[in-house]
């Protein structure tokens, strides 16, 4: 196994978070936060990655069969509704901002401050 | 197994369930009823359960999945006293919130109950949750009901910002969060907070797992509200409507802290135990920072809400310091300070609400001499600023006395002057706004404060009267005399040390968990507090009286006093608030920064 999936997930995490950073639009920002959260899969499925393993379904296979780890599959699936929950909230927060705001820009939108 | 373990998170979830599907065709009185019951209910469950978890654990292991040879194979809620004591703090909060609420909104929607619900079943399972992925689980779900709840008011501008700021710097936290469970699973193979304290033993930490328990830090201290993570929680807590406000200061920011306790305890104090002292200082360091920051910040605030929010921040901080000095004393008396914290700060929080209900704003100055329409919010609001400067005996001065004899145990002696000093800060901000509004005194102008804020367009139409209706009036002073009153509690601060202690033994509390070995019967160290908490506790409340004076006549003190420290002051007063600038790019920049900060200074620090 090499370190190549960890360095992925480090990368998409950091381009994610510079594109939220950067953000100039709701939109945008939202597409940014789902591109940093799909790090996390990366990261989950390559720690339970076993080189030639099975997917861990253990019927019709023979006992001591090679798998997968279950748990972080269960992990990744639990947070992939995690994050469509938050990107379909934050969208809806995106198209009342356009409507009762007149704009997408984070920066436009800051009313208070200080 | 006691069947009693799982219905504080079943009961509101059943009802919110059943508020979906029928509240609409039920009266909005049918719902407020079914809120009030089951958050009720919930607070008695939760009560029952502090008080069978008084000698031992309440270990519940989900489906009957118990422990195989050691092994942990399910998914288990783990109760302790102190635990079980922040639920009941959040069921209470939120019985007050929707009586509350009864009178405060003239409409509301079925899916305010069911979001406050679910919300409360969400905080429950993260409080006594013994595993790490399932406390993940609750954490987002807690925190998806509570943007939903901000941006409640969806058709103003306030509140878009507020939500859009919380969603997106929260989960962002969450994501680190869920990054640092990876890496720990990846080390530990486990993910229940025992196991992977019986895992670790006896290792040396090694660069994984620092980076692994940063990132866990940097994931709860977001939800805290932690420099330099707080920014998120003045534009959401300013923008909330008031019932959710209640419960956000009052117990959200806490369980962020209680779960740094809740990691820290079980799995990592044996791999870190040569490092206690640097994380001592890493955590004790941002814990004051965080208090001062707070309380300075609230001072420069006119907008009621907004300056709530900046004392519950520069209250995190003082959690913050009280968890971080890693003895079971401290953690004893934060909690406490936390229970009676959470009652005031929320009875606070309604007093503005009553405010903005009779007198239609919320803005400090605005309100200058307006505070006859509610003379009872005046009341909530002087006995706020009491119990937040911890005015002896009442209210949080147990927590604090622990607070303070443990951080001279540990030879933090410097500590409890800069807590009290943060104290001064938030409770005299406290008092200042309350006089300047009941009592009609001080400035009616300030240039300093903050820009004015809009004025309050929550309520459209109401007739307004003289007296407030009870409903409205009795939840604050409810939520007030029972924080005071926690307090009197007979031999309370020894009870909860005698837990605390059983929370920070790890060998026990691990071959509790996994092997169902019940803990040797202990009796509570007996506590006096002796002169010390008293003395700091008188100063930092004539401090605070002496510091809303300041507040209210400043401008009229001599130019000779006034001029070189004004001078000196404006340029990093106006600094440190151009950063809470209201954008949320910002936020996440500071976010990013603040978790490699933390990454490094443990990093360099752990041999």
């Amino acid at each position: 196994m090499s370190y190549l999936p960890y360095a992925l997930a480090v990368w998409i995490l950091a381009v994610g978070l510079y594109g939220v950073v950067r953000s100039r639009n709701l939109i945008h920002l939202v597409v940014c936060l789902t591109v940093a959260q799909s790090s996390t899969y990366v990261l989950l499925l390559s720690i339970g990655y076993v080189n030639r393993g099975t997917a861990p379904i253990f019927a019709d296979v023979p006992k001591g069969t090679r798998a997968v780890d279950p748990v972080v599959q269960a992990l990744t699936l639990t947070d992939v509704v995690v994050s469509v929950t938050v990107a379909a909230l934050l969208l809806a927060l995106a198209i009342q901002a356009q409507r009762h705001a007149d704009t997408t820009d984070p920066d436009e939108l800051a009313e208070m401050h200080g | 197994m006691d069947v009693l373990v799982p219905l504080v998170v079943a009961v509101p979830l059943v009802a919110a369930a059943a508020l979906t599907a029928m509240g609409q065709f039920l009266g909005r009185r049918v719902d407020d009823l079914t809120g009030i019951a089951a958050a009720a209910a919930t607070t008695v469950v939760s009560t029952m359960l502090l008080l069978r978890s008084l000698d031992h654990d309440l270990v519940y292991w989900f489906g009957g999945w118990t422990p195989r040879h050691g092994i942990a194979l399910g998914i288990a809620f783990d109760v302790d006293p102190l635990s079980a004591g922040i639920a009941a703090l959040a069921g209470a909060l939120m019985t007050a919130s929707f009586v509350f609420a009864w009178r405060y909104f003239d409409e509301v929607g079925t899916l305010f109950h069911v979001l406050m619900l679910v919300f409360l079943a969400a905080m429950n399972g993260f409080a006594l949750s013994g595993d790490l992925f399932n406390m993940f689980v609750f954490f987002e779900l807690m925190s998806v009901c509570a943007f939903a709840l901000v941006g409640y008011a969806i058709e103003q501008r306030a509140p878009l910002q507020g939500a859009i700021n919380f969603a997106a710097t929260n989960t962002v936290g969450a994501l680190l969060l869920l990054f640092g469970i990876g890496l720990v699973y990846g080390r530990t193979g486990a993910l229940n907070l025992a196991q992977i304290g019986r895992a670790l033993d006896g290792r040396p930490p090694d660069g994984l797992l620092v980076v692994a328990f940063a990132l866990l830090l940097t994931g709860f201290l977001v939800k805290a509200g932690a420099v330099p993570f707080h920014f998120w929680l003045s534009d959401a807590y300013a923008a909330a409507p008031i019932p959710v406000c209640a419960v956000l200061s009052g117990v959200m920011s806490d369980l962020g802290l209680h779960a740094v306790a809740r990691i820290y305890w079980p799995s990592f104090s044996g791999v870190f135990a040569a490092d206690a002292g640097s994380l001592r200082a890493i955590l004790v360091g941002s814990g004051v920072l965080t208090a001062l920051v707070g309380g300075t910040m609230a001072f420069f605030q006119r907008d009621l809400k907004r300056l709530l929010a900046f004392v519950t921040i520069g209250h995190v901080g003082i959690f913050l310091a009280g968890i971080g000095l890693l003895t079971a004393r401290a953690l004893a008396g934060t909690t406490l300070y936390v229970l009676a914290d959470g009652f005031v700060k929320g009875g606070l929080f309604l007093a503005v609400g009553i405010l903005l209900r009779r007198a239609r704003d919320g803005d400090e100055l605005r309100l200058r001499g307006q505070g006859g329409v509610a003379p009872m919010a005046g009341v909530a609001f002087l006995l706020g600023g009491l119990g937040l400067a911890g005015l002896p005996p009442f209210g949080t001065f147990p927590g604090s006395a622990l607070i303070i004899r443990s951080a001279n145990d540990v030879g933090y002696g410097w500590l409890p002057p800069l807590l009290a000093a943060a104290s001064i800060l938030t409770a005299g901000t406290v008092l200042r706004a309350g006089a300047r509004i009941f009592l009609g005194v001080g400035d009616a102008d300030d240039p300093s404060l903050s820009h004015e804020p809009p004025a309050a367009e929550e309520e459209p139409e109401h007739v307004p009267g003289r007296v407030s209706p009870p409903l409205l009036f009795g939840p604050a002073l409810a939520l007030m005399v029972v924080g005071l009153g926690l307090a009197f509690t007979p031999g309370l601060a020894g009870r909860a040390t005698q837990w605390a202690q059983r929370f920070e033994d790890r060998p026990a509390h691990t071959a509790e968990v996994l092997r169902g070995v019940a803990p040797r019967p202990a009796r509570p160290p007996a506590f006096h507090p002796g002169a010390a908490p008293y003395v700091y506790g008188a100063i930092s409340t004539v401090g605070a009286v002496g510091f809303a004076f300041f507040g209210l006549y400043r401008r009229r003190l001599p130019a000779l006093v006034r001029r070189v420290p004004g001078r000196l002051t404006a340029g990093p007063a106006a600094q440190l608030k151009a950063l809470h600038s209201g954008v949320v790019g910002d936020y996440v920049a500071w976010l990013t920064f603040g978790a490699a900060a933390l990454g490094c200074l443990l990093a360099l620090t752990v041999r």
